[in-house]
């Protein structure tokens, strides 16, 4: 019965941190990377998995060292401990997949300022326990991976009327999807007004739904 | 450093690279302060103070501490750190010493350690500065398109408020959509440098 309890509780905060919570569409949070490197589907799929990397790990580190850490002192601790993180991964995505670390620039470093990793760190896995903390990290990144990835799919979509696979990522294969021929696509929308544009029509989009939604529950109740 | 590199370091940095609106960077501070416009001068002049020290420091401690000792590779760390302690001294300096703008900023610098304008200005300022005048210009010139922007939008924000727009565009979607049309008019100063 308390296991069911527990496994309930853990999806709830998984859930929580993917929709209910979601960082970039309801907190607002994470928004500079959200803009930047959504100009095509690839590079904000990489972002969003190198957010999820360093969310995990930050906040694994940090919940397992609460008890250590004074709590005057905390939040230099915190900064310390995801840039350290950061710096390794940056190394590592160098290594590894270097057009993705060459089209991503800056905000790979900015990882490591990005509110919603310092936010977890402070609000949850400063106060919870090592397994509830992965689980929240894990849960509140993969939002954000979602969340960018979506804006990132649109903008890709409308601004070029293609969508690249393999060229930023290192896969085993390298294609264009042509959806529709480039000549139709609206290229603002993959330079920076684009960014702007497409986020605020899907905020008003989701809350047209979300308006939508409570009327037809107190239909139905009637 | 001549005049002319001068101004085309100054109106690169302030319009055709404009931080917030292409270059993407202090969206937080820029949708989360805009709301009144006293918080926007105070943001303004907390990011001046401190984006401006920074700089002054991360620059040498990059090229004369870190690159020499072959760790290049901690400047996040480093210049977190740095910025950290900027924000931290120009607190306690203003306590002491100018207790009214102390009252006007301090709500706005402990933010500004997560601000990734203050730190991807010093991050790009290595690769992208000629040399240490030229870091400190461009910085300068980050700041006045900071303020430039962040101001502007402000303005039109209390407009908005009063506007009639669609329901599902009320808030941060019409706010995202305007800064979207700035976007735009800023991009057509492409060629301007």
């Amino acid at each position: 019965m308390s296991e069911k309890a527990i496994k309930l509780n853990k999806k709830d905060i998984f859930m929580t941190g993917v929709i209910k919570e979601n960082a970039i569409f309801k907190m607002m949070l994470g928004m500079c990377p959200a803009l930047a490197v959504t100009s095509s589907f690839e590079s904000a799929f990489g972002m969003g998995l190198m957010v999820i990397i360093i969310l995990t790990l930050s906040n694994l580190v940090i919940s397992s060292l609460r008890n250590l850490i004074p709590s005057d002192v905390r939040i230099p601790s915190f900064i310390v401990i995801i840039a350290t993180l950061v710096t390794a991964l940056h190394m590592f995505v160098q290594a590894y997949a270097g057009a993705l670390s060459d089209s991503l620039g800056v905000f790979i470093p900015l990882i490591a300022v990005n509110c919603i990793v310092l936010g977890r760190a402070e609000s949850f896995a400063s106060k919870n326990g090592v397994v509830d903390s992965v689980v929240d990290g894990v849960g509140s990144a993969t939002g954000f991976a979602l969340a960018i990835s979506l804006v990132g799919l649109v903008r890709e979509i409308i601004g070029k009327g293609s969508i690249g696979l393999g060229i930023l990522l290192p896969l085993p294969f390298e294609t264009t999807l042509q959806l529709f021929p480039s000549d139709y696509a609206i290229s603002v929308f993959v330079s920076p007004p684009g960014a702007f544009l497409v986020i605020g029509i899907l905020l008003a989009i989701f809350a047209a739904v979300g308006n939508a939604k409570p009327k037809k529950k107190v239909v139905a109740k009637k | 450093m001549t005049l002319e590199l001068f101004f085309i370091s100054l109106i690169s940095a302030m319009l055709v690279n404009n931080i917030i609106v292409i270059k993407f960077l202090g969206i937080c501070s820029f949708l989360g302060v805009s709301k009144k416009m006293s918080n926007v001068w105070g943001m303004s002049a907390a990011v001046m103070f401190v984006m401006m020290m920074s700089t002054a420091i991360t620059y040498p401690l990059y090229f004369y501490v870190l690159e020499p000792l072959g760790i290049g590779y901690v400047n996040t760390i480093a210049f977190i750190l740095v910025i950290a302690a900027v924000v931290q001294l120009v607190e306690m300096i203003l306590k002491k010493y100018v207790e009214g703008l102390y009252r006007g900023l301090g709500v706005f610098l402990p933010l500004i350690t997560t601000n990734c304008a203050v730190l991807g200005v010093a991050q790009t300022n290595i690769t992208e500065a000629r040399n240490y005048a030229d870091a400190l210009t461009i910085t300068f010139g980050t700041v006045l398109g900071y303020t430039l922007v962040i101001v502007a939008f402000s303005a039109i924000r209390i407009r908005l408020d009063s506007a009639n727009v669609p329901k599902a565009f009320k808030g941060m979607p019409i706010a995202l959509v305007v800064a979207g049309l700035m976007s735009l008019a800023f991009l057509g100063l492409q060629g301007l440098v």
